[in-house]
């Protein structure tokens, strides 16, 4: 550090929907020079936590690990199990768990779309999203008996089946939702504040995506058409209708443009569910899930989630708790390595918006 | 980009004339959805203490407390479900685990307090003013984390049974034991229920995980009959199963039978630790199940023990009695040579009378009685004494060592427990035509519900409310069964209705003999006058205390001669106690 460059924390509070991290970053004049992620003491040893649990123990604490988006750590998980215990599911379970899936990926993008306002000081729509993320919350109420933490999909499929009506109430919000839709546009995307300083902000070198492995949006804004739900289908995903969504300007502005793109897949999607959905079965018998041994094996199970490519490791060793666990979560390249070098030259002003258009979760950092 | 993109984002002013997203909490109420986690409430009266819920929760936010007015008794640990709500994360994974169904959630989510102690209470107990909420999340019972649905026994089909004596129950394949194994919740409810006290969750789940070797191995830590058991017991401990509460009981008599079958040697499965020999030794009078116990545990803890037997063969009335359907004789032999090979010494065909017991007393240094009820009781009814009315146990045990019996075409079976069951059901392997009359009704029968069952499909009849007045000769060799019917009186609240012959009615019954099954009784008659005079006694049978000494020092007793529980498991019970007992007596302590 020279004398004229000066330190600075940001965050970990900002306008917009980073989590709990802060960037450390040096500055000259306004120009950022260097930039370090910090998490802080966010770690709370999930991964180690869970060497220590029975299988079903874990369920409780999986969700946790990314809050906004719980439900991707659950499929991870049970699907990971599943696969080494031999368990397989009924049809139905897959599509009720692809269906939680996509109503979470939605409420977390209009969370976010409000969110990437919000990091440029434009605090109305951050306060919408909110708001109308709530009615999807509604839904998991209603569907898990919790808002936030689902501890709906469990090994062997989910816990409860769709309750009476509930498709038609699902629909219900997806026709408000789209109906809100055009007014988010309207202050969002249709802003000269927001069109002035996301186009061009950012650039990804396109090298990058396969250099430090960016997955999701991230990398489909670069043109790259990744998508595991595509790639590598799981549960219901492969009986579904849909295109990979790709931009190719590299920057924060095709970011927001895929997410806002992901909002309208979702909703199709959810509506191809509801009307595809076989009936039967929603959960396979399990063995006692107190004494629930699984033989030695090892796998990786991945998923899409809203930033990208969400995966878990787990060894089982033939006791009743998992060896390890390794959750991937995408937050890792995208808020340390990304991050760190995407910040130097930008100007301080803009590390916010850098930051929710790369949309990290930052507990699946540190497990 | 222009003004356009300016004026756009002023349309959010339109957002002022809309209703807002929120609510005024608390003047706007808002009820959380049908099946919402939030606050728990527990049905004391239906919850059994099983401290499933607390081994489930991943939080430890569940302590299993005593609650004040709720006694521990047999099926009820005493204990109920406190949750510390600084550690509940609302998963409803107890909910889901709860066997009996009685802990549930409300869909009550506020609930202001000052202190925080407020918020660790026990469910239905300390009361919250939610308790009444329907809603919430509950159970749904096909799609919980329990098994309610036990796998079903395999055995012969009726008509095959009735054409010999082969064994009736077909047993567990592996894969089905297993599967009837996991179900278990490993609460040990059960274990009281065992007068043996076994260690039933810890072999069961031995059985679970495949380790059958170490299953039988914990079994025989203080029962040396575990197949026995496995076949035959009259499993009480099934009745405290917290899964019997909205489902079936594990099988627990069937899965000591599976794991307990797979080991033809016993002595290689067994890993015995016998103490160094002492110089003491013990006479046990006797080789039932009880006497054999004790004689198997002494040997181990490095006593002489001889074993004398009236019969030709070791068993008692597992010998004698039990049909071979139900206990064939090679699992006997099988269990009772391992006993034997601990260095028991056995003297068969040796009845002990007044003079030898004398001998006995100064041979050994302590003398346990386990010479069971080998006398049965009579009808006392006039012409009793006909040929052709026969005992069911001199019956049962004639048919048991192969001797000739001859019982004709038709049979009546007078009783309703579980030994007038078994004459019923070996007279129809013996061809003969077979009614059994009670003198209650069905429904207050004794005997095991699955025994009327088979004997019914074998083709048993069962008569109700039958009194026999008396017994006549009848032409060609018969004899006929003069009886009453009987009308239930009503004997008050938490009583059996008592039968009452209905005067001035007679029936008749033409037979080929009569057997009388309505119970045995104790002979003591080998014990020497000033001996039988220094034991007391309590309705027939020896009175032992907690170590099942007699108030003869010295003189032990156990079994069916000494205990109201005749069965099996009791008499192995006490037979182990014993030898605890003789030990403490050894050491000098009387009491
Ligand atoms: C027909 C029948 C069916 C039964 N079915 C079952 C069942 O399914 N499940 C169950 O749990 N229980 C059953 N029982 C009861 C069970 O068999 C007894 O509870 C158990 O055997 C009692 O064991 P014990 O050690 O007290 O003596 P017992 O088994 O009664 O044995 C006593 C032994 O002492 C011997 N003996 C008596 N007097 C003398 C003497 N003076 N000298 C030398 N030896 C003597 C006898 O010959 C006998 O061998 C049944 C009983 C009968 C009669
Ligand atoms: S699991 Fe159910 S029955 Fe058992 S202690 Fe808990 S609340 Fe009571
Ligand atoms: S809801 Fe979950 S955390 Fe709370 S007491 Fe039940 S099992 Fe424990």
């Amino acid at each position: 550090m020279s004398k004229e460059e000066v330190r600075l924390f940001i965050g970990p509070q900002h306008p917009g929907v980073t989590g709990n991290m802060s960037v450390e970053v040096l500055l000259r004049g306004d120009t950022i020079t260097w930039a370090r992620t910090h998490i802080g003491y966010l770690h709370r040893g999930f991964e180690k936590l869970m060497e220590r649990k029975i299988f079903i123990k874990s369920f409780p604490l999986v969700c946790r690990i990314c809050v906004p988006e719980p439900d991707t750590n659950e499929e991870n998980f049970a699907r990971g199990l599943e696969e080494l215990a031999g368990i397989e599911i009924p049809e139905r379970a897959k599509w009720i768990r692809t269906l939680v899936l996509e109503l979470s990926r939605l409420q977390m993008f209009i969370m976010w779309y409000g969110g990437i306002a919000g990091s440029m000081g434009l605090s109305t729509p951050v306060q919408w999203g909110i708001g109308d993320r709530d009615y999807i919350l509604d839904l998991f109420e209603e569907l898990t008996g919790g808002r936030i933490y689902h501890i709906y999909i469990m090994p062997g499929g989910v816990r409860k089946d769709l309750p009476e009506g509930f498709e038609e109430r699902v629909l219900k919000v997806m026709d408000m939702v789209e109906r809100r839709l055009p007014e988010y546009d309207e202050i969002i995307m249709e802003n000269a504040v927001v069109q002035k300083r996301l186009k061009g902000l950012a650039k990804i070198p396109k090298e990058w995506v396969d250099e430090m492995g960016l997955t999701g949006p991230v990398a489909r804004a670069c043109g790259f058409p990744y998508d595991v739900r595509k790639d590598h289908p799981y549960e219901a995903y492969p009986h579904l209708d849909f295109d990979v969504i790709t931009e190719d300007g590299c920057d924060a502005w095709s970011m927001l443009l895929v997410r806002r793109r992901e909002i309208d897949l979702s909703i199709d999607l959810i509506r191809q569910i509801i009307e595809k959905m076989p009936r039967g079965e929603f959960l396979a018998p399990l063995p006692n899930v107190l004494y629930w041994k699984i033989p030695p094996g090892e796998t990786y199970v991945k998923s899409e989630s809203t930033r990208g490519e969400y995966g878990f490791y787990v060894v089982t060793d033939g006791s009743d708790k998992p060896r390890r666990v390794h959750v991937n979560g995408p937050s890792f390249v995208h808020g340390i390595t990304l991050l760190e070098r995407l910040l130097v030259g930008q100007n301080i002003a803009d590390v916010a918006p850098i930051m929710v258009s790369l949309q990290t979760c930052p507990p699946e950092m540190e497990r | 980009m222009g003004l356009k993109e300016v004026l756009k984002p002023l349309g959010a002013w339109r957002q002022i004339a809309r209703k807002p997203h929120t609510i005024l909490v608390p003047r706007t109420p808002r009820e959380a959805a049908e099946r919402y986690r939030g606050f728990h409430v527990n049905d004391l009266e239906k919850c059994i203490g099983c401290g499933t819920c607390a081994a489930v929760c991943p939080n430890e936010a569940i302590d299993m407390v005593p609650v004040e007015g709720i006694e521990p008794r047999k099926g009820d640990s005493g204990f109920r479900p406190r949750i510390d709500y600084g550690r509940c994360c609302w998963c409803g994974l107890c909910v889901d685990s709860c066997p009996t169904t009685s802990l549930r959630m409300t869909n009550e989510y506020i609930w202001v307090r000052e202190t925080p102690d407020d918020f660790v209470y026990i469910p239905g107990y300390d009361i919250k003013g939610f308790e009444e909420k329907e809603k919430g999340y509950r159970k749904e019972k096909d799609h919980s984390f329990t098994h309610y649905q036990r796998v079903p026994m395999r055995e012969l089909p009726p008509e095959e049974r009735v054409e010999s004596f082969a064994e009736v129950v077909l047993g567990y394949a592996e894969e089905e034991a297993r599967r009837e194994a996991d179900r278990c919740v490993g609460c040990g409810l059960c274990i009281a229920g065992c007068p043996d006290r076994m260690h039933i969750p810890d072999y069961i789940r031995a059985i679970a995980s495949g380790e059958y070797a170490r299953s039988v191995n914990i079994m025989y830590e203080n029962n040396p009959f575990a197949e026995l058991c496995g076949k035959v017991c009259t499993r009480r401990c099934e009745s405290y199963c917290s899964l019997g509460h909205e489902g079936d009981p594990v099988a627990i008599r069937w899965l000591k039978r599976f794991a307990t079958e797979r080991f033809s040697d016993l002595k290689e499965v067994i890993k015995v630790r016998k103490a160094e020999a002492k110089d003491r030794s013990v006479g046990i009078i006797g080789a039932g199940p009880g006497g054999l116990t004790a004689a198997y545990y002494l040997a181990l803890r490095g006593y002489k023990v001889t074993v004398y037997e009236a019969m030709p063969e070791p068993g008692g009335m597992t010998m004698a009695g039990i049909p071979k359907y139900r206990f064939p004789f090679p699992s006997l032999k099988k269990q009772v040579d391992f006993i034997l090979s601990q260095g028991v010494e056995l003297k068969l065909n040796y009845y002990v009378d007044p003079e030898k017991f004398r001998e006995l007393m100064d041979r050994h240094d302590a003398i346990y009685i386990g010479v069971g009820l080998m006398k049965p009781w009579t009808l006392g009814v006039p012409g009793e004494d006909h040929p052709n009315v026969i005992y069911a146990i001199d019956f049962l045990r004639k048919v048991n060592f192969n001797e000739p019996v001859e019982i004709g075409k038709k049979v009546v079976v007078i009783g309703g427990g579980d030994v007038a069951m078994d004459a019923a059901r070996v007279s129809r392997r013996l061809k003969a035509e077979v009614i059994v009359a009670y003198r209650r009704r069905k429904v207050d029968m004794p005997a095991d519900h699955e025994e009327i069952e088979g004997a019914e499909e074998e083709g048993v009849e069962i008569w109700e409310k039958i009194i026999p007045i008396r017994v006549e000769d009848a032409p060609e060799g018969k004899v006929k069964l003069v009886y009453g019917k009987a009308k239930m009186v009503d004997q008050g609240p938490g009583r059996r209705p008592k039968p009452v012959l209905i005067e001035g009615e007679e029936y008749e019954l033409v037979v080929d003999r009569i057997i009388v099954a309505i119970g045995q009784q104790a002979d003591l008659s080998f014990l020497p006058e000033d001996v039988a005079e220094k034991i007391e006694t309590e309705r027939g049978r020896i009175k032992v205390n907690h170590r099942q000494m007699t108030s003869y020092p010295g003189i032990f007793a156990g079994g069916d001669v000494a205990n109201r529980v005749a069965d099996a498991i009791s008499a192995i019970a006490d037979g182990l106690r014993a030898v605890k007992g003789i030990e403490l007596y050894f050491q000098g302590e009387v009491d």
